[in-house]
């Protein structure tokens, strides 16, 4: 029992950051039909904004500030630095394309992801950075009943998604801004004819989905520790699928999809074998790619003609 | 016929598309022009030709590995093309079918599969391998019946991760987990077998213009007419009647077949195969070489491979070719971008004399930040010597921190270029070339391992954005 509450906390912990990607993922292809194959890169631009905001304040083992304050930067530099490359990036490389045929912008973003992954390379080393959370956040804090272990800053990740989920939620539903987001991603045209400022609504979307992005680079490194120049490669690809499994495009789909692609992650490592976990997860997704393209919460997208 | 207005049947539109078929003012307008005057069969025999003399010409084995290196990627290329160029169909699984064919081949080439092994001759593997493929092809074709644009990219892509996931984790004893499959025989057959590199270069030049043949044939046959209709409008395509399914699945298993060819050749000659050489980057710089060249045209597939893989695993390695190579693409892009030529030469001179003031500058500031010499080779390191800041160097190697620095800055002012017109743009030049030079000579040309992949991402933006049709593709007429 105790395994499998261990599992399952675990699993929650990945799905609420593969959550958090994927929402990024979800909200520009919902407002742009783009792919955008480089937002794996934006976590990882945000785990290594985390990094040196630690290394900054002195290294993990003596902070010249208090924790929470450390974090408090750490979450903010990280959303608010990957919320401005996301802009940047979406003024520079993907306006140009808008109106291209579809087969442009997706190249693009290969390039872009390309690109940044060995920037970062060429910037960081090839090395593994580590966060040392337990050296400021120590584990004894988290919940320990015999062999069950919950430390802290899984607590706090999973807190955090929530409360980002519901304030994203509370944007894209209640705000003028998810108002006009909502009639960009129906119809541009339209929209631009109603006076909505489409260019700017649609930084906008990519400032969200890129701090989240950026957010979650930290939760990353906050549990896993370890942040490398790759690390976006095969975190984006599985918050990819979970966004498609959950039906791209809709918020509450990449939810629900990183969640299931997390826990499914953490159950197989956990009673299977980790030596396939990547196989079935990528298996899962031809398998709903197939079965079911609009995923699981996605609209059957009708073709106009 | 244009005084008469359009004959019967003959949408006007239509008929008269040649008409509306302009050329680029400028440079680009002139290598359009050559490439619609040069027979395509003539230029075929004389690139073959070419490549012939490139091997008899006796050049260091260095060289011939690199030449080996760009016929394969420009046979990928070749291959990608049907699906990208000609369909209009996203595969970014190619790269499994390639893995799949070296794969194959050496599971029928080696001891993996029992303690005898498995020792077929080429005239018999390869085409197994390639029916394979064609196979393997047909079956990751498949989605695309129902999918279409983004979601079969999506398919496809997780079919190559899976591929190398696979041949990562299944079945060790078999397909040698990381470790991969190694002693593969060579290429061999009727008796005799290649084992130089010469040998394989060789090879490598028959079965790419062979390929080239045969898809020459089939693209202008109804097959290719087909795709290229599939391609424009699949809706309006299927009502005159073209098998919308079957052509998209034919161009699918017809690019496939010609990647796992490639693929056994490529395992053949390196003699061993391991997962990481099936991994994205190189599928990306098989898209960036067909980009390049443009999708959609052979020649430019070739064109593109030859240009990047000289330039990335040649010229990019030695010092003294990478300088000529980088300070001779920007002087090239300036002379052929930049109008008038009164702009021109002050952007030139402006950025020569800004070199020297700063260097005098800071060499008078602190002599230590300018004490490195550039990292380049040749007379081009002599040239700058005195122009570009190199900071001193610690313990034999030149500090990363200054070149990163620069390079970030260097990007910073390209995005504000983009940005500025007229003179600021022109003024705001000098001061991006002058950085840059800085930050290649301090930093980018001592990793050229880094700097070639990441101006492979670069290649493809910057393409994508400025010329979508690539050196030798026509540019695409949208209708709307």
């Amino acid at each position: 029992m105790h395994k499998f509450i261990q599992e399952l906390v675990n699993g929650l912990t990945t799905g609420s950051v593969y959550a958090l990607i994927a929402l990024g993922y979800s909200m520009v292809y919902g407002i742009l039909k783009l792919l955008n194959f480089a937002h794996g890169d934006l976590f990882m631009v945000g785990a290594f904004i985390g990094y040196f905001v630690i290394q900054w304040f002195g290294g993990p083992a003596a902070l010249s500030v208090p924790v929470p304050i450390v974090l408090l930067v750490m979450f903010v530099l990280a959303g608010g630095g990957v919320g401005a490359l996301g802009v940047v990036i979406e003024r520079f490389a993907y306006r140009p394309l808008r109106d291209a045929p579809r087969i442009a912008p997706l190249i693009t973003a290969l390039g872009v992801s390309f690109f940044l992954e060995n920037t970062a390379l060429l910037f960081f080393g090839a090395s593994y950075h580590i966060y040392n959370t337990s050296d400021f956040i120590p584990f004894s804090s988290g919940i320990h009943i015999g062999a069950l272990d919950i430390d802290m800053a899984r607590i706090m990740v999973i807190v955090l998604s929530v409360v980002l989920m519901i304030g994203l939620r509370l944007i894209v539903n209640r705000t003028q801004l998810g108002r006009q987001m909502r009639a960009v991603a129906t119809d541009r045209e339209a929209a631009e004819m109603l006076g909505i400022n489409v260019d700017y609504t649609i930084a906008a979307t990519f400032f969200l989905g890129s701090a989240l992005a950026g957010v979650s680079g930290v939760m990353w490194g906050l549990v896993f520790n370890s942040v490398w120049n790759y690390m976006g490669f095969l975190a984006g690809l599985k918050a990819f699928t979970a966004a498609v499994v959950g039906g791209i495009g809709s918020i509450s789909g990449a939810v629900l999809g990183g969640l299931l692609i997390g826990l499914a992650e953490s159950f197989i490592t956990g009673y299977v074998s980790s030596t396939y976990t990547n196989l079935i997860v990528f298996g899962i997704l031809i398998a709903v790619m197939l079965l079911r393209p609009s995923g699981l919460l996605g609209r059957v997208q009708l073709q106009k003609v | 016929m244009s005084s008469q207005g359009p004959s019967i049947g003959v949408d006007e539109w239509v008929a008269r598309s040649g008409e509306r078929r302009g050329y680029s003012p400028g440079w680009d307008g002139l290598l359009e022009r050559i490439n619609d005057r040069v027979n395509w069969w003539l230029g075929l025999a004389l690139a073959a030709g070419i490549g012939f003399a490139f091997g008899q010409a006796g050049f260091s084995s260095f060289v011939m590995q690199v030449a080996f290196n760009a016929l394969l990627l420009a046979l990928l290329a070749v291959g990608l093309n049907i699906a990208v160029g000609w369909a209009g169909l996203l595969d970014l699984g190619y790269i499994g079918f390639f893995g799949f064919g070296a794969y194959g081949f050496a599971l029928l080439s080696s001891n993996q599969l029992s303690s005898s092994g498995v020792h077929l001759q080429a005239w018999e593997s390869v085409p197994l391998v390639m029916i394979g493929g064609a196979i393997l092809g047909l079956l990751v074709g498949l989605p695309s019946r129902r999918l279409i644009g983004d979601y079969l990219a999506i398919v496809t892509l997780f079919f190559g991760e899976a591929f190398v996931e696979f041949t990562n984790n299944v079945a060790p004893s078999k397909l040698g987990g990381p470790n991969g499959i190694f002693g593969l025989d060579p290429i061999r057959g009727f008796g005799s077998q290649i084992i130089s590199l010469k040998g394989y270069y060789y090879l490598m030049l028959v079965l790419l213009v062979v390929t080239m043949v045969v898809l020459r044939l089939l693209d202008t046959s109804r097959t290719g007419r087909a795709w290229r209709a599939v391609r424009e409008d699949p809706l309006a395509a299927s009502l005159m009647t073209v098998p919308v399914n079957r052509v998209k699945l034919m161009a699918f298993s017809f690019g496939a077949m010609v990647a796992a060819l490639a693929g056994a050749a490529f395992a053949a000659e390196q003699t061993n195969v391991f997962p990481t050489n099936f991994d994205t980057s190189y599928l990306i710089l098989i898209y960036a070489a067909l980009i390049l060249g443009g999708a959609g045209s052979m020649a430019g597939a070739v064109l593109g491979a030859v240009v990047i893989e000289a330039t990335y695993d040649g010229f990019l390695r030695s010092p003294h070719w990478a300088g000529v190579i980088f300070y001779g693409l920007i002087l090239l892009t300036l002379l052929v971008k930049l109008r008038p030529w009164r702009r021109l030469a002050g952007v030139l001179v402006g950025t020569v004399v800004f070199g020297f003031v700063v260097y005098a500058i800071v060499h008078a500031i602190s002599p230590s930040a300018t004490a490195g010499g550039p990292q380049s080779g040749g007379f081009v390191a002599d040239l700058v010597r005195n122009w570009v800041i190199v900071p001193a160097p610690k313990a034999g190697t030149i500090p990363a921190g200054p070149g990163n620095l620069e390079f970030a800055a260097v990007i910073c002012l390209l995005i504000a270029l983009v940005q500025l017109r007229g003179r600021w743009r022109s003024i705001l030049m000098i001061p991006t070339i002058y950085l840059a030079a800085c930050a290649w000579e301090s930093r980018l040309v001592g990793q050229p391992s880094i700097t070639r992949v990441i101006l492979t991402g670069a290649v493809l933006i910057v393409m994508m954005n400025s010329r979508p049709q690539g050196l030798l593709g026509v540019r695409r007429v949208e209708i709307v």
